[in-house]
């Protein structure tokens, strides 16, 4: 070992220009592909801490597992509170415990999915550790992205996080049950977010009351139907 | 933000080089980051220095950053302008049909090796 002493040999430069994002945009390619073979169709969810993403999960597994095979993976930096909300459900649901790190990238997508034992399941939701930031630089190789926007939020949040928002297949904007108290307005927010990514599908519900979930839920049967063919 | 996560990257493939190039050790290492990834340099330094100096391989090796700046172009009047300043909005037109030509990058440029 050498601590930056008297070098052992000559020195070099070796030169490398490769983007350091190369490798896990290359691994979420190939697991991609792999999941289109098995026809298993991966969303991955993301959404600040808070936004709702546990309950709309719950709520989506009541109106959609008659029909098809749910498995769910909860990551978070530590505990399992999460899994078990959706264990409840009757879906199959594992906790990947990130150790710290503030996002998943595709190996440790995959690895995830080597746990949830995906044999039989339609659909896997990845729900991402909350944060709008390193989940959107990081591809995990999901069939689509979605992303839960909360009232209390604010309407220009798509502003502050312009990536997240542009990465987004669908925007699912949370807890319109308490719109009356907060300045937000969802036609500027449909507009701040159409900015950044024209081809967004912006769908507004509540979590809580299950109002406007059955429209986010036929999104999803939609999504799943497709990749399948 | 996500700094230390990114040190883990750019350590992976530094390693992978360095070994495919049969090097003794990594004395440098030099990125390349875009003005608008949002990684904080020092955040960055901290983070390399813990992480590199588990590797044996890397133990020690200066982290050299060069920042690209960010530049955006508006596509109603074709002028290029620093993002940083007028953000999503032309100075010259005012139009918002703008995109970003560099500064997200993220590349390891090179690295020095005994």
């Amino acid at each position: 070992m050498s601590f930056g002493g008297v070098p052992m040999g000559d020195f070099r430069v070796l030169e490398v220009k490769q983007s350091v994002f190369a490798d896990n945009d290359r691994r979420a390619n190939e697991l991609r592909a792999r999941l289109r073979e098995k026809k298993l169709f991966l969303l991955n969810l993301m959404s600040s801490p808070g936004a709702g993403k546990t309950t709309l999960l719950t709520r989506t597994i009541e109106l959609l597992g008659g029909e098809m095979k749910i498995g769910v993976m909860e990551a978070d930096i530590d505990s399992d509170v999460d899994a078990a909300r959706i264990a409840r459900t009757g879906a199959r649901a594992i906790q990947l415990h990130t150790g710290g790190m503030c996002h998943l990238d595709a190996e440790m997508t995959a690895q995830g999915l080597e746990g949830l034992e995906t044999g039989g399941l339609d659909l896997a939701i990845l729900e991402n550790v909350g944060n709008l930031v390193c989940p959107a630089e990081f591809d995990t190789g999901a069939s689509k992205n979605a992303m839960i926007l909360s009232v209390p939020e604010g309407d220009d949040k798509p502003l502050k996080y312009p990536l997240m928002f542009s990465i987004c297949d669908v925007v699912v904007v949370n807890k319109t049950d308490v719109l009356p108290y907060f300045d937000f307005d969802l036609d500027r927010c449909r507009e701040n977010i159409l900015r950044r990514n024209p081809n967004a599908k912006i769908i507004p519900v509540c979590a809580k009351t299950g109002e406007g979930v059955d429209q986010w839920a036929a999104w999803l049967r939609e999504q799943v139907s497709l990749w399948k063919k | 933000m996500h700094e230390l996560g990114v040190v883990f990257y750019v350590i992976r493939d530094v390693k992978k080089v360095a070994e495919e190039n049969r090097a003794e050790h990594v004395e440098s290492v030099t990125l390349e980051i875009g003005e608008v990834t949002g990684v904080v340099h020092d955040l960055l330094r901290d983070c390399w220095r813990w992480a590199a100096q588990k590797e044996p391989l890397l133990a020690g090796a200066e982290l050299i950053i060069e920042e690209i700046p960010a530049v955006t172009h508006c596509e109603a009047c074709g002028e290029d302008y620093e993002t940083v300043k007028y953000a999503k909005v032309c100075p010259r037109c005012g139009s918002d049909s703008t995109y970003l030509v560099q500064g997200r990058e993220f590349n390891i440029k090179e690295i020095g090796v005994t």
